[in-house]
């Protein structure tokens, strides 16, 4: 984008740099095993991209929202499994300690993240708590110098992988009593319980964490009991922002797909280029992607200029997910048995990209947060 | 639906229900078919639904061949599409065999002892199947095959296979239709796709190198290939119609359940007036589909096939199937993306239904040069 710093620009070539080096050429492999591209990832701890944007006193990169989404756009294209663990890595945990831990939490938990060292997730849906994510039940209770939890996280990313965990908790009887917790791995009652397998993703493990009496010391507790909602509040935006990143990349690389191979493909004694109804795909296809890679980018742009606007992460959120699933299918269908096939990366992109429809606030739930945001006068009768 | 489709049906369900469901998630896991699966169907008897009783069919009608893919695609959309395939080259048979091809071929197909496979498709000669390759050259007795087919439904399964080969010159003209058996010499299965869906159906390379095919084996005569592939493509594009409407059908059952039992905030989050109108569009389309192929299926059973029916009864279907499918894995949320909840393998199956037997972009290709034939005809 003409806006982009001369640094985000840098960044963009040194990550499609990587990705089309480091990611693209495996992630049809670990997309057919379920497995997890550990060595790419601690690749992006040596790059400094771990940390994009944590705090710069304890190794973060300090950037915005529009560097992060320069990230995720440039390995969605190449791997979006992988990136989707990057995602779960640096900004639901990474960015999140770093935003609410205190000096000393950072100071422990930051450096050996950022490296690469130390993989983080996040634990905040529960099997019976998903889009009413507020509603969870995993209990901490006050227990001699610190807290016993007990409960359930379902879909988490990286589960298994994970040395640290931000973890959300109930505390109280209140709807908004949540209070937020490090957990280490070793902590004794705390387990990975199960290995969750996706239509998609599937080079991003998923598991469901398990918390049994699990005692956690007092200085892992981050801010004071009942701060969870704050903490989730504050970066909900730059969350649903970079998910959406990803499925900038997958359009834009299925885009790219089509035009090649509208090019290759003869049928009929012509390429498929000549075909009219092959031209509206494509025109399409860049239509929509160029209007919404603006959308995306002008929302980060205000983003990391002060206007932190929680309803436009959320259309952000709602319409990039959505374009990139009906572009990825129709790349297919240009492609015909090819598309299909495991041959051509579309078909994956597609089966990766649905869950961008669902995570991090499914549609239905941006389309609840922009109406509650819109109405909330009209709603007062 | 009369009395004796809704027992034929009912039973069939049956059927479906402890005998395939219970292995669709493992076997599409593991792309594993299972040929018991398939015989306990003809056992039913609707692996050769249409065909006349004297063949060992069941001699049915079309409409009755509808009703009995879309229950058998509720459970498993690879499994209907075999038997559609099978059922396509017994019809080919039936209509363009001699007596005696009739008599050797059908009996173990209808009975589903063994599959049938029709073989078109090349790498390069898809959408536009005229320009094929393979060749079939006159010797003594017989023909020499040679060439490579590409997505072949069946292929490694099937026993029976009608192959497209080219005997004459260049285009569709030059194009004859062969029967060729599983152990041919000179026949062999190349490399298995690996596929998005349709895991449990075998989708394979067919290359034959110098394989002999004795002269009794040829349909009608040189030249006629075409003329026998078209021959089943009306009723193919009928029979995906079917399955899809059952692909949709099932994945909206497992939305309305789940989105009954499933509460958050508080309440079912069917009562969420987003989700009721998502599911009230999800039903509509389902049930537009579904009429759209039974009038394709009529006009099959009157004896004056409508080809443009067939068409869009194809092209409509086909997209409600994606589209539902996808909708119900939304619906489902989390879960419908996993492999605990059977959605997601439905949106993968439903994605090829777009693309085999003619692209939803052929499809409309051939209902426009209907239209146009239609009004040219009234101006």
């Amino acid at each position: 984008m003409w806006f982009f710093t001369p640094e985000e620009k840098d960044l963009q070539k040194v990550c499609r740099d990587f990705a089309q080096k480091e990611l693209a050429p495996f992630a049809e492999k670990h997309d057919n095993e379920e497995s997890f591209n550990l060595k790419a990832f601690k690749h992006m701890g040596e790059l400094g991209l771990l940390g994009i944007t944590a705090d710069p006193d304890h190794g973060g990169s300090g950037m915005g929202a529009t560097a992060a989404t320069i990230v995720m756009e440039e390995f969605g294209k190449a791997c979006a499994g992988s990136t989707l663990s990057f995602l779960a890595h640096s900004i639901l945990c990474v960015n999140n300690l770093s935003s609410n831990g205190s000096a000393e939490q950072k100071e422990k938990y930051l450096p050996k993240l950022i490296s690469g060292e130390h993989v983080g997730c996040m634990g905040m849906s529960e099997p019976e708590f998903g889009s009413d994510a507020v509603g969870m039940q995993c209990k901490a209770t006050r227990e001699g110098d610190g807290y016993s939890i007990t409960g359930n996280k379902m879909w988490i990313t990286n589960a298994q992988y994970a040395d640290i965990v931000y973890l959300y908790t109930r505390t109280g009887p209140g709807k908004k009593d949540l209070t937020t917790f490090i957990v280490e791995k070793d902590t004794p009652g705390f387990s990975v319980s199960k290995e969750i397998h996706k239509m998609g993703m599937r080079s991003s493990p998923t598991g469901e964490l398990s918390f049994q009496k699990c005692k956690v010391p007092l200085k892992n507790r981050i801010g004071e009991e009942g701060d969870s909602m704050v903490h989730m509040m504050k970066n909900l935006e730059i969350e649903r922002i970079t998910i959406s990143g990803i499925s900038m990349g997958i359009a834009e690389a299925c885009l790219a797909q089509c035009i090649k191979y509208a090019g290759e493909r003869k049928q009929f004694g012509k390429n498929l280029a000549h075909f009219q109804m092959i031209q509206k795909m494509i025109a399409e296809m860049y239509a929509e992607t160029q209007a919404m890679r603006r959308l995306l980018y002008t929302v980060c742009y205000e983003y990391d200029n002060g206007n932190k606007s929680n309803n436009l992460a959320s259309a952000v959120k709602l319409q990039l997910p959505k374009m990139a699933t009906r572009i990825a299918l129709d790349a297919i269908q240009l492609h015909g048995g090819y598309g299909y096939s495991r041959e051509f990366p579309l078909e994956r992109m597609m089966r990766d990209n649905k869950l961008n429809e669902i995570g991090a606030g499914t549609n239905e739930v941006m389309i609840m947060i922009i109406a509650k945001n819109l109405l909330r006068d009209a709603l007062r009768d | 639906m009369n009395d004796f489709q809704k027992e034929l049906c009912t039973s069939l369900r049956r059927f479906c229900e402890s005998s395939i469901e219970p292995h669709m998630e493992h076997d599409d896991h593991e792309g594993k078919f299972r040929m018991e699966i398939f015989q306990g169907l003809g056992d039913y008897g609707v692996t050769g639904v249409t065909l006349p009783e004297e063949f060992g069919g069941a001699g049915l009608s079309y409409l009755d061949y509808a009703y009995v893919l879309e229950e058998i695609a509720k459970a498993s959309v690879p499994y209907a599409v075999t038997v559609s395939v099978s059922g396509m080259v017994q019809t080919i048979l039936k209509e363009f065999g001699n007596n005696s091809q009739k008599q050797k071929y059908l009996p173990a197909l209808t009975s589903g002892k063994e599959i049938g496979a029709f073989a078109l498709s090349e790498s390069h000669a898809g959408s536009d199947a005229g320009g094929l390759k393979t060749t079939a050259k006159k010797v003594d007795g017989g023909y020499l095959l040679n060439g490579t087919k590409m997505w072949i439904t069946s292929g490694g399964i099937a026993s029976t296979y009608i192959v497209m080969a080219r005997t004459g010159g260049e285009g569709a003209k030059g194009v004859s239709a062969f029967i060729v058996k599983d152990g041919s010499e000179g026949f062999s299965f190349g490399k298995a796709e690996r596929k998005m869906g349709w895991k449990t159906s075998p989708t394979r390379e067919l290359v034959f190198e110098n394989c002999f095919i004795p002269t009794e084996n040829l349909l009608m005569e040189e030249g006629q290939g075409f003329k026998v592939a078209m021959g089943g493509l009306d009723r193919g594009r009928m029979a995906i119609g079917a399955i899809s409407v059952g692909c949709a059908q099932r994945t909206l059952d497992e939305a309305i359940k789940y989105s009954l039992t499933r509460k958050q905030f508080d309440q079912a989050i069917f009562d969420f007036q987003g989700l009721q109108f998502m599911i009230s569009d999800m039903a509509t389309e389902t049930m537009s589909a579904r009429l759209l192929v039974h009038a394709a299926a009529a006009s099959i059973d009157s004896g004056k096939t409508n080809s443009k029916l067939c068409s869009m009864a194809k092209l409509k279907a086909s997209d409600v199937a994606m589209e539902v499918t996808t909708n119900a894995v939304q619906v489902l949320g989390g879960v419908g993306y996993t492999s605990e909840y059977p959605v997601e393998r439905f949106m993968r199956d439903a994605k090829v239904l777009q693309i085999v037997e003619g692209t939803n972009q052929i499809q409309r290709v051939v209902i426009a040069r209907h239209l146009k034939k239609e009004y040219e005809h009234h101006a």
